[in-house]
């Protein structure tokens, strides 16, 4: 049985699954897309009503909400900087830098 | 003990893909493909087979949802020819790279422009090299039993790789022949059921198909559907004896016809061998050494195989249905001279033919000027014009 997290860049053709199909499910995870990006969101925390208007609208999933419900700052591993939650802030809570 | 039938090509293909009865098949109808889907539509609304038929809006979503059905689990087979084969482009190297054994009968046609719907290869040939096994039938028989065979080869666990099903538009997929077709039953038996160990509709395995594939990872991936290919040679001939078994019927990944002392060879594929067989058998009556070598596996390349039924000749003329439009010769001829030389088979003399162009019309008179062309050949010090055209007007300056 192949896992995704064991195949890496030093991995062989006799390690690698046929066509590289991926047999294990949420492994997007270990792609940190996050080095793509050039232009970073920053979170301006005393401006933000937690509307969550910002959450949806994230292609990637980067902005975390905990249990109370609440959003918490990015996860830059995995946001590519495209600013579409800064567009969707109606309290200017997200400034692109 | 089979049974007696006289089918047209493509109607024995259609009959194939019935007994196979497949889970999915994908068309868009183009001649002379058409009849396929026709009657395997049929087929579907008789309720002959169990298949889904999806009547797509074009090629390329015909092999689109070909491999979607596929990479699902589904054993899916299809049928297309010449412009058909050349929309599908983009999806022949996914279908092949994500190792979805596939059937598609290719019924070869010219590939536009100008406008042309006869028969020659520059279809088959444009796609030899997006990963396809490639098998060529010359007769209806061998249209019928090749894509039998093709399911199996396709679906060989060290393999998993889609099949193309090529014989020649009209002549053979329009021409009706008397044929042995096998009992329904017994091609269950043969083709099995399908079972793959990993697909999109398994629920107790979340896959992912198909992801991006950078720098430290495709040139592996691209290796590994290299060694299928070449494993195919023997899983190929496997199958071949098993269906021999079943059929009586021998296939190799060659047929050689007249070669063990021949001194002139030709190197052709599909119906044309059928007539070379003949312009043979007038020539030996003359006491003329001919012989004829028909390739029946076109990818993988039976290089070794064909070289070493050439080792012998003085000259062979490798004839194609396609023009390289290479400067250099027809892919068959480029195909079989590296690999004359790589096998050291460097005696005989050869010339590419490009012949047959656009359905022009081949007799066998046509094939006894090409033995007796290698005739001067043989006896010629220097050969510089390698590259020739058989029944072009006006010839070659």
């Amino acid at each position: 049985m192949f896992e995704s997290s064991k195949i890496n860049a030093k991995s062989t053709w006799k390690e690698m699954t046929p066509g590289g199909t991926i047999y294990d499910a949420g492994n997007s995870v270990d792609f940190k897309t996050g080095d793509w990006r050039s232009q970073k969101p920053v979170f301006i925390r005393e401006n933000c009503k937690q509307c969550l208007l910002c959450v949806p609208c994230c292609p990637d999933s980067a902005i975390p909400v905990n249990a109370e419900g609440q959003r918490e700052d990015f996860n830059y591993d995995y946001c590519k900087g495209c600013g579409v939650c800064s567009k969707a802030c109606p309290f200017h809570a997200i400034e692109m830098q | 003990m089979g049974i007696r039938e006289r089918l047209s090509g493509n109607e024995a293909v259609a009959n194939a893909m019935r007994q196979i009865d497949p889970d999915v098949v994908a068309a868009f109808p183009i001649t002379p493909s058409t009849e396929i889907p026709q009657y395997f539509s049929a087929f579907v609304n008789n309720g002959k087979v169990h298949t889904e038929f999806v009547p797509v809006e074009s090629e390329h979503s015909a092999m689109s949802a070909c491999i979607g059905a596929s990479a699902a689990g589904a054993r899916v087979m299809t049928a297309t020819s010449a412009n058909g084969l050349s929309l599908m482009w983009e999806m022949l190297y996914i279908a092949s790279s994500l190792r979805l054994p596939i059937v598609m009968s290719c019924v070869n046609r010219a590939v536009s422009g100008p406008l042309n719907i006869h028969n020659d290869h520059s279809d088959s040939m444009g796609a030899r090299d997006s990963g396809w096994i490639q098998l060529y039938g010359e007769t209806n028989q061998e249209a019928y039993d090749n894509i039998i065979m093709a399911m199996r080869i396709a679906e060989h666990k060290d393999i998993h790789l889609p099949v193309m099903n090529c014989y020649d538009g009209f002549i053979t997929s329009h021409s009706v022949e008397n044929i042995e077709l096998l009992e329904d039953e017994k091609v269950k038996a043969f083709v099995g059921e399908y079972h793959p160990e990993h697909y999109l509709l398994n629920k107790d395995e979340q896959i992912a198909i198909g992801p991006l594939d950078v720098q430290p990872f495709l040139f592996e991936h691209k290796f590994q559907q290299a060694e299928a290919m070449r494993k195919a040679k023997d899983v190929i001939k496997q199958v071949q004896k098993e269906f021999y078994e079943l059929t009586g019927r021998e296939y190799g990944l060659i047929e050689e016809y007249k070669m063990e002392d021949a001194e002139y060879a030709v190197v052709v594929l599909n119906s044309t061998a059928g007539t070379s067989k003949e312009a043979v058998d007038r020539l030996r009556a003359q006491g003329m050494k001919v012989g004829l070598i028909k390739p029946r596996v076109f990818r993988p390349f039976p290089g070794e195989e064909i070289a070493n039924a050439l080792k012998n000749v003085k000259a062979v003329a490798i004839l194609d249905k396609a023009d390289g439009l290479n400067g250099v010769g027809g892919p068959l001829f480029t195909d079989t001279t590296s690999a004359m030389l790589i096998n050291k088979v460097t005696a005989p003399k050869a010339i590419s033919y490009i012949y047959g162009i656009g359905g022009r019309d081949v007799r066998v008179e046509d094939i006894e000027s090409v033995y007796k062309d290698l005739q001067e050949v043989a006896n010629q010090e220097n050969v510089t014009d390698t590259y020739r055209y058989l029944g072009l007007k006006g010839g070659r300056e």
